[in-house]
């Protein structure tokens, strides 16, 4: 069951994460907000925004050493799909104004109709395009 | 640099790690389980729909608590998005997500914390990602800061 119990654990952690940083910092937990509002460092909300994504690197570079097994890429993708790949979603995230967890976690807690829409959309397309690379292309891996 | 190190930085940097460590926990840091759950078609490993389940159950309960207080512990005000139309932007923005999504199994927060294994992988994805969003940027369309942030 460990299968099962370890997704529902760390996703109560990142739920519990996005409710301790509207309960100090009044904000919501979206990343790639949070992430493009880091890059303007004009912006006064950018210290804390920083500090967010520097603790996502910390919990990263901190837990490879102990679970190297959480960090298996296993997957083989060529250069140019990981680059195209991270365009589109740099791009789509915040044309879309959110990802997994600013219209995923955070906009389906608060039932907003708007992010489910954009949850729905992004789930089906992500669906479809993995149907589509692993089957009817052959697979891409 | 005084004011750097003003509360709500520190709090920021808390909720980081605890965020990125359920991420890792989660199993989202792994590309091929990621692409495993998305792959509905196929040999489909259904564990990750419990991220999404108990993110959500979580949030869900603990975020009116929060909300009862007139302000949050480390900063003036809360700020949250007040958008709520369903429009050609939201759609096609969540599709490109969901295009690059489905290409390598990564999305924003894994593909920071993933940054920590050093796998040539994430290194790849994360700078490719920041210049997707300046180029939407440079479309100047996008929201200003703070508005809409994440949501």
């Amino acid at each position: 069951m460990t299968e099962y119990w370890l997704p529902l654990a760390g996703g109560g952690l990142i739920g519990l994460a996005a409710t301790m940083l509207m309960l100090f910092n009044g904000r919501l937990a979206g990343i790639s907000g949070i992430t493009e509002g880091a890059m303007q460092l004009s912006n006064d909300d950018s210290r804390w925004q920083l500090a967010f994504i520097a603790g996502l690197v910390l919990a990263g570079l901190g837990l490879f050493p102990v679970m190297p097994e959480a960090f298996v890429v296993g997957v083989n993708r060529d250069i140019w799909v990981i680059c195209l790949a991270g365009l589109v979603v740099g791009f789509g995230t915040r044309m879309g104004s959110g990802c997994t967890s600013g219209h995923g976690v955070c906009g389906l807690s608060r039932f907003s109709k708007r992010s489910l829409v954009a949850t729905l959309t992004f789930m089906a397309v992500a669906i479809l395009t993995v149907a589509v690379t692993h089957h009817a292309l052959g697979g891409a891996q | 640099m005084k004011t750097f190190f003003k509360p709500g930085v520190l709090t920021a940097l808390l909720c980081g790690g605890l965020f990125g460590l359920g991420l890792t926990l989660s199993g989202m840091t792994q590309p091929s389980k990621v692409i495993g759950f998305l792959d509905l078609f196929g040999n489909w490993d259904p564990s990750l729909a419990f991220v999404m389940g108990g993110a959500v159950i979580a949030h869900a309960l603990t975020r009116p608590l929060v909300l009862r207080r007139n302000r949050p512990i480390a900063a003036p005000a809360f700020k949250l998005p007040a958008a709520t139309q369903i429009d050609a932007r939201l759609l096609g923005g969540a599709s490109l997500f969901g295009l690059g999504w489905g290409l390598v199994g990564i999305c924003p927060g894994p593909g920071i914390v993933g940054i920590g294994s050093g796998a040539t992988y994430f290194l790849l994805f994360f700078p490719s990602m920041l210049l997707g969003m300046l180029l939407y940027r440079m479309t100047g369309k996008a929201k200003p800061s703070g508005e809409g942030a994440g949501a």
